[in-house]
């Protein structure tokens, strides 16, 4: 494997645990394509029954934000906590805000 | 159940039914021994954990067929044996496992050159499609255990033959050289494969009594599954082996010995010992 293009291009894992649950990154994994990924994804990641579905991506698929952007993009909401809705009363029925 | 501790090895009553469910269970505990074999050598990450997992299905299924042999070889007597006495303390000849899952599959010998990837994708491929046929043949056992491993191995076995299938068309149709160690690996198991169909009396026996199909019964299907693989791996097909072996009567290859002292010598060194 010394030879960089022979390495299999990497995955990333989604689980759903149960049906109605969204699915979660769980990790990542190598595959030489699709269906080699979903046989592995299921091998490496729902061995414990985490899952009843499972979605690969190829990692070189998702676009991510720099981190370098970092305080650009996400520091300036630490000061508006207006945003969380923590200022109503709920009734106590609401049970999952 | 009470379960006396065994120290020395079983004398058996091999009926007919016995020896049936034996097929079965020591079909998938050698298997899985051999399968066993990769864990921590696996060719990437991912496949060393497919392939335990599997082993561990296997002897999953082995355990449930080992202690329904134990009841039944047991008629009459308080005690029968449990599945870790039948798994490690009888003698080779009590084995029936059929020849095929002694071979070497990941190291070589002197006797049976290979230790190749490609043997273990390709057994795994035949014995996948054998057991799912006989999963198949087995869910309507007069057994009510035997129904029920059947009904749970089945949807192992289905996976595992995916599994395989997958990578004999990826390296039957792949390069030049995947396909000749392919083709290799096939005429190297390809002998073995009649004894997954051949009849004797005990499978007269179990397809009478309703306990199970014959062997000869799986044969149609495992054919056109294989067949269809082989096909899409651009693969021919062998031809017919020309000898039957006999792992199945308790006749084993001279590997089996290897596999058993590997396997049975903690038991016999720590007799009940469990973790």
């Amino acid at each position: 494997m010394s030879d960089a293009k022979q390495e299999w291009p990497l995955w990333e894992v989604f689980v759903r645990p149960k049906a109605g649950l969204d699915h979660k990154h769980c990790g990542s994994l190598h595959a030489s394509d699709a269906k080699m990924a979903i046989q592995m994804a299921r091998e490496v990641y729902t061995r414990r029954q985490e899952g009843t579905s499972v979605w690969v991506v190829r990692s070189s698929d998702i676009t991510a934000s720099d981190p370098a952007d970092k305080d650009m993009y996400f520091d300036p909401m630490e000061d508006k906590v207006y945003r969380h809705p923590t200022f109503y009363e709920l009734p106590d029925s609401v049970n999952h805000m | 159940m009470n379960m006396a501790v065994v120290t020395e090895t079983l004398q058996l009553r091999l009926t007919p039914p016995v020896r049936y469910v034996l097929r079965w269970a020591d079909t998938a505990l050698i298997h899985a021994q051999r399968l066993a074999e990769w864990c921590g050598h696996g060719p990437v990450l991912e496949e060393d954990i497919a392939l335990t997992n599997m082993a561990l299905d296997l002897v999953g299924q082995a355990r449930g067929l080992l202690t329904l042999a134990g009841q039944l070889e047991a008629q009459g007597r308080a005690t029968p044996f449990d599945e870790d006495a039948l798994a490690f303390w009888r003698d080779e000849r009590d084995y029936l496992n059929l020849t095929l899952v002694e071979q070497p599959m990941r190291r070589s010998s002197a006797h049976s050159p290979g230790g190749d990837f490609a043997d273990t994708v390709l057994r795994n491929l035949l014995l996948a499609s054998w057991f799912k046929q006989g999963w198949k043949g087995l869910l309507t056992s007069s057994d009510a255990e035997l129904a029920a491993v059947a009904a749970k191995a089945l949807k192992e076995a289905r996976y595992h033959q995916q599994h395989a299938a997958d990578w004999v068309v990826r390296l039957g149709d792949g390069s030049d050289e995947s396909q000749q160690r392919m083709r290799a690996a096939l005429l190297r198991a390809w002998p073995y494969t009649a004894e997954m169909f051949v009849d004797d009396a005990v499978d007269t026996a179990a397809a009478a009594s309703g306990l199970g199909p014959a062997r000869s019964a799986l044969r149609a299907a495992w054919l056109a599954e294989v067949g269809q693989v082989l096909d899409e791996a651009t693969l021919a097909l062998p031809a017919d082996p020309q000898s039957v072996s006999t792992g199945t009567q308790g006749v084993h290859s001279e590997h089996m010995g290897f596999i058993l002292a590997e396997m049975q010598s903690l038991q016999r060194r720590f007799p009940g010992g469990v973790w």
